[in-house]
């Protein structure tokens, strides 16, 4: 009992990250029909938002210090962060410290920018071609990302951890009335579940009770009718893109903790965001957010031992044959509604 | 009548010319009758250095790119020579290789075996390259290594870990400096009955391709010899970036030590996943719970940061060895000087191996007096030497592995510098590391260098 408690608490984390990716896709496919393969390079790039301002706040002027010695024999040069000439020493320390939950401020703006500029700039010119266009196009966009992030900031990780309040594990086991040390759940993931809850329930209710929320429903319902009444739907729509690229690059931002960050992060996400895209249903933002789940957990439970022994490398295809599975019995997905794609 | 533009006058002189172009490759290799495959014939002599210049093991790729032209310069007579002037063997005089000058071409294998040929057989085809060196990653070596067979040239390995390299997988034309998995195991498992007791349980989390097979294999033995139980053993794939579905279930295995069969970016996340999940301060059986790092490195301890503090491994060498134990490993401060001052920081064990294999196969080169790999093979083969930073080694005939004394280190727990990562807790003397060509772990009886080839 305990270890199925363990592993469905270990599959959130990753359920929120697959469920804000597909989030994200999702609205993109829904409002603008467009199958992004360039997102999980936004999620990748809100990930480099947190390892650039941590950077920023760790710029350092160098002071040689006479009385220590480098490795070579040679007087020690210290790096003096800028930040703490500015704020003094501790809340200089303190900035560096949060420098994650503090990317979030500035990856918002910065993934709306890339966003809007990514839709107008390119992907505006391949709304009326076929899927297999966009694909590629996107898909070609995701690794120039990829190599320009590589080019700039080397091909390994990049430790960016978590402030300091929140390193370490809280003994999940004793609060429920398990044995002690049976389930343990580090903090930082209960925050990403917390956050990207947070996060999915702000565009559920952007969408939802606001005009320009409504406006992009029905628009995503029927844009030829919306635009009839004299509604610029496309101006919408780059907005959409501008959030949907928040949405990942906000994912990024707060993932960095649990995995050092790399070039390549996003390409490993992505495939698994289509999957749970056409899993949850084409277009349907509720089945994007239960499919994250679903398959997170899932995944988790088929990286137990006991099960590796039974059925091996059933971790490795177990989110595929649950795909397959869903699409024979129902091939719209779990929510997907009639008509989408199948023109 | 006829249009056709043909004359017989023409006809003959295209078939002349035809016949005469046709005739030429044989004729150019006839003349020159190489003896074996790129041999130099002008002035210089190109060495191809093969790393992963992207990738998962990038970091040690850069790392050892760096050493390879410190190396080249040093062979060409430039900077201050660094082992050149420490090396028992005085053949080298820094006027190249037996007079050529040295160049070099560099690939990279993107830690992948399919690019890593591709680039290794365009330095072999394209650019003439005699040698070839390089490859972190035991399934891009053991690859490279019988492509280097097949063409004929010499394979001098870099960062190659797995027994494979120099057991089932040896050939005549390879040549490895680095240590192995066994060599890992039989250096820690003293040491980890010492620190941790003979009654412990261990969990295993083992990379999924053979230099993880091989580790997990080395250490539970020597383990297990020691008393040790192993409780579960799990393999994860080379390209998992999350490891916390594989840690959590450790916490109700019973289990008191976790090893981490992972190495680079792998082991920088395994570890990280599992200081998170708070092993570290567990105590389970009545004892404090433990992570063990078979294979470690400083530039891993750098993309892992605070997580590694205390955590036993092993090493091949580490730039401290002369400073803290002594002139036995004479040639440490040589290169850390002169890598320091060329680069700003200390070399990593990546470095310093594929330093060590380049001159070791010019100085083969010098005494051998020509470049045929089969000569240069005899030459390596029994080769003993020092001065090279490990102390005594020897590049033994059988399996064409060195050697050499194991470095037992330990996370620090407050390092005074950022290159101050690892402390040096003992140095295993080269006998307990030793064990027969045919030992099971390496192949057993089957095993066998098959023939040198020259190529050409």
């Amino acid at each position: 009992m305990d270890a199925i408690l363990l592993q469905i608490l270990n599959g959130l984390d990753k359920g929120s990250a697959y469920a804000l990716i597909a989030l994200g896709l999702t609205l993109i496919f829904g409002t603008l029909g467009v199958v992004n393969f360039a997102h999980g390079a936004l999620f990748m790039i809100g990930a480099f938002c947190a390892v650039t301002l941590s950077r920023i706040f760790s710029m350092s002027y160098t002071v040689i210090d006479e009385t220590q010695t480098d490795f070579l024999g040679n007087p020690l040069k210290v790096d003096v962060p800028y930040i703490y000439d500015i704020f003094g020493q501790a809340a200089g320390e303190a900035i560096i410290d949060w420098s994650v939950p503090l990317s979030i401020l500035f990856a918002i703006p910065v993934m709306i920018l890339i966003g809007v500029i990514m839709e107008r700039g390119l992907i505006k010119h391949f709304y009326k071609r076929p899927h297999a266009d966009q694909i590629l196009v996107t898909f070609g966009l995701a690794i120039v990302l990829q190599e320009i992030i590589k080019y700039f900031y080397g091909a390994n990780p990049i430790p960016t951890p978590a402030p300091a309040a929140f390193a370490g594990s809280f003994d999940f086991g004793a609060l429920v009335g398990f044995d002690p040390q049976t389930i343990i759940y580090p903090y930082w993931r209960l925050v990403y579940f917390g956050f990207a809850a947070l996060i999915i329930g702000a565009v559920f209710a952007f969408l939802q009770f606001t005009t320009f929320g409504m406006v992009v429903r029905a628009g995503m319902a029927d844009r030829e009718t919306v635009g009839l009444l004299g509604i610029n739907i496309d101006k919408r729509f780059t907005i959409m893109f501008g959030i949907a690229a928040a949405v990942a690059g906000l994912a990024g931002v707060m993932y960095t903790p649990i995995n050092s960050p790399n070039y390549h992060m996003g390409m490993d996400f992505l495939v698994l965001s289509f999957v749970v895209v056409v899993v949850g249903g084409m277009g349907s933002l509720p089945g994007a957010v239960l499919a994250g789940f679903l398959l997170g957990i899932l995944e988790s439970f088929a990286s137990m031992a006991i099960v590796l022994e039974t059925l091996p490398g059933l971790n490795q295809i177990i989110i595929y044959l649950v795909a397959i599975i869903i699409l024979l019995t129902r091939p719209r997905g779990l929510m997907g509604r009639k008509g989408v794609m199948e023109e | 009548m006829s249009n056709s533009r043909f004359t017989r006058r023409g006809l003959l002189k295209t078939s002349a010319i035809a016949g005469a172009g046709l005739a030429a490759p044989t004729i150019f290799t006839a003349g020159s009758a190489a003896a074996h495959t790129n041999e130099p014939t002008g002035d210089t002599v190109t060495l191809g250095f093969n790393v992963p210049q992207s990738g998962p093991y990038a970091d040690e790729g850069g790392d050892q790119l760096r050493a390879y032209k410190l190396a080249v310069e040093h062979l060409n007579g430039e900077g201050d020579g660094g082992m050149l002037n420490t090396f028992t063997s005085k053949a080298l005089q820094g006027n190249g290789i037996m007079g050529k000058k040295v160049q070099y071409v560099t690939g990279d294998t993107q830690t992948k075996s399919d690019a890593a040929r591709a680039s290794a057989k365009s330095m072999i085809e394209k650019d003439g390259a005699v040698m070839v060196t390089g490859g972190s990653s035991s399934g891009v070596a053991v690859a490279v290594q019988a492509l280097c067979q097949e063409a004929g040239i010499i394979f001098m390995s870099g960062l190659t870990h797995s027994n494979d390299t120099t057991g089932k997988d040896r050939k005549a034309n390879g040549f490895r400096h680095f240590f192995n998995s066994y060599m890992s195991g039989a250096a820690l498992a003293p040491v980890l009955a010492n620190a941790y007791g003979t009654d412990r349980k261990a969990y295993h989390l083992t990379a999924d391709y053979n230099w993880g097979y091989t580790t997990e294999e080395a250490v539970r033995t020597s383990t297990e010899a020691m008393g040790w139980e192993t409780v579960e053993t799990v393999l994860t794939p080379l390209t998992a970036t999350d490891f916390s579905a594989y840690i959590a279930p450790v916490l109700q295995s019973g289990a008191d030590v976790l090893v981490l069969n992972h190495y680079g970016g792998n082991m920088v996340n395994s570890l990280t996943n599992a200081v998170q999940f708070g092993l570290r301060d567990l105590e389970v059986n009545g004892k404090k719970f433990e992570i063990v790092v078979p294979l470690y490195s400083e530039l891993m301890a750098r993309g892992a940061g605070e997580n590694v503090k205390g955590i036993f491994g092993s090493q091949n060498w580490d730039w401290k060895l002369e400073n803290q134990l002594g002139a036995r490993y004479t040639g440490t401060n040589a290169f850390v000087q002169s890598f320091g001052e060329k680069y700003g920081f200390p070399p990593s064990q990546a470095a310093h191996t594929g330093y060590v294999q380049a001159l070791l196969y010019a100085d083969a080169v010098e005494r051998a007096g020509s470049f045929n790999p089969c000569a240069v093979g005899e030459a390596l083969k029994d080769f003993e030497f020092d001065g090279m930073g490990n102390g005594p080694t020897l590049y033994r005939g059988a399996d064409h592995q060195c050697f050499k004394d194991v470095v037992v280190v330990k996370g620090k727990e407050d390092p005074e510098n950022e290159f101050d990562l690892v402390e040096i807790v003992e140095v295993t003397p080269v006998d307990q590391v030793m064990y027969a060509p045919d030992h099971p772990q390496m192949g057993g009886a089957e095993a066998t260098l098959g023939s040198c080839n020259a190529g050409a």
